[in-house]
């Protein structure tokens, strides 16, 4: 497993891996929402949160489709499937590669972003703290994604259809957190439900994917 | 000891069955050759018994972790270099013995150059010697000489005979001559499905037939 983690990593880093890709759409999605709504404070404040939970679900959503689909053309998911190691073992693997390659760069970038959208200070710890809870379980979904559509030409479109649907539990709680976190308010509600949110998928999806995998193997 | 006992397996791709009624068994030590035309499900039969996908009736018994399967695609990550191709499957099939893998297929020269600066031979021998950090002991291979040149051939069929000599046992589509004077041939024109029948219900269809 961990070698499978390695190479996920080092196959991101390398070029052509797409590495970043999320961050980049993130930061231009933060420069472009002033330009469509005005700079003023008192405009951008109020929607910051949902901007930013947003725009890190597009910037997930960039990069999905990569978790399976060149797996599957080159033939390395009909070895991978034959190999020792369990098929659910090796899509949570590979939603954990995806998440640390897309979802910790957003993590750690989104901070600098909330200035560009005018996101109050005291936000900004809750803004991350959701990011962390909440963008795991966005990897995990969009393996599930991934899975379903692995066999198909041009999956890349029904599987945001398919995934996008399923991330409205997840952005709803984020935001909130960040909107109760901008306002000074207690946070701890939403929180726990993000954190289960994840928790749940992340036991779960596993099972899922690699069912759908198995069919689509056929 | 048996590695692969195949009973009246009877296989099916895209809903239509392919072969069925196929028997046999292959030992430690030996090798069989597949053929048949092009469509008569060599490549299904072969998938089924990798266990990508179930068998519609029959029985294969295999012992745990057995199956070593090559086929068209080789599973190559182009951002890699051969080796370290090689050392992934070594880590996920918990083998070793990259480097008598590479000087078996005649690679050594070329470890540490990335996959995507590869020929297509080059690249399918490097997908073969796969096989070979495995460690698993029977070979379920699927055209494994395409774009081979001769030497490479010839370099290949050395490798399964050293494989069947180690224990080993290996199952292969082919058209070509490998060279293996040894291996058992069977051909799979007999067993074509009869046209008209589809996979499932099969029991259902029958009773309308």
């Amino acid at each position: 497993m961990i070698a499978l983690l390695a190479r996920d990593l080092r196959l991101a880093t390398r070029a052509g891996g797409g590495f970043g890709l999320g961050v980049a759409f993130f930061l231009i999605l933060s420069a472009l929402v002033p330009f469509g709504i005005g700079p003023d404070r008192a405009a951008l404040a109020p929607v910051a949160p949902g901007i930013l939970w947003i725009g890190a679900l597009l910037a997930c959503l960039l990069s999905l489709d990569r978790i399976f689909a060149l797996d599957h053309e080159d033939g390395s998911l009909d070895l991978l499937a034959t190999a020792p190691l369990p098929l659910e073992g090796a899509v949570a693997v590979k939603a954990l590669a995806h998440w640390i390659t897309t979802g910790l760069p957003l993590i750690l970038a989104a901070p600098i972003f909330g200035v560009l959208l005018q996101l109050p200070p005291a936000a900004m710890p809750w803004l991350v703290l959701s990011l962390l809870l909440g963008t795991p379980s966005l990897s995990m979904l969009g393996a599930f994604g991934a899975a379903i559509t692995v066999g198909l030409r041009r999956g890349g479109l029904l599987l945001s259809l398919l995934v996008l649907p399923l991330y409205i539990p997840t952005l709803i709680f984020g935001a909130e957190v960040t909107r109760r976190g901008a306002e000074g308010m207690a946070v701890q509600t939403p929180l726990v439900f993000l954190a289960g949110i994840t928790l749940a998928v992340a036991a779960l999806i596993p099972f899922a994917a690699a069912a759908a995998l198995r069919i689509n193997l056929r | 000891m048996t590695l692969l006992a195949v009973e009246d397996l009877a296989v099916s791709r895209g809903g239509m069955r392919a072969v069925e009624g196929v028997h046999f068994s292959l030992d430690a030590g030996q090798a069989l050759i597949l053929r048949g035309p092009n469509g008569v499900g060599k490549t299904t039969l072969l998938r089924t018994i990798a266990g990508l996908q179930p068998p519609v009736a029959g029985r294969i018994t295999i012992p745990d972790d057995a199956v070593a399967y090559a086929a068209h695609a080789d599973g190559l990550k182009p951002a890699l270099t051969v080796a370290e191709n090689l050392r992934f499957w070594a880590r996920v099939f918990g083998g070793q013995g990259i480097a008598a893998a590479l000087s078996a297929m005649d690679l050594q020269a070329l470890a540490e150059r990335p996959a995507a600066a590869l020929s297509a031979g080059q690249k399918r021998r490097l997908g073969l010697a796969r096989l070979l950090v495995t460690g698993r002991p029977l070979w379920v291979l699927d055209e494994p000489t395409v774009s081979l040149d001769a030497a490479s051939v010839a370099r290949f069929a050395g490798v399964i005979r050293d494989h069947l000599g180690q224990g080993g046992a290996a199952l292969i589509a082919t058209h070509i001559d490998l060279g293996l004077s040894e291996a058992r041939v069977l051909d799979l024109t007999p067993f074509r499905a009869r046209p008209g029948r589809t996979a499932q219900p099969s029991g259902f269809n029958e009773a309308f037939a």
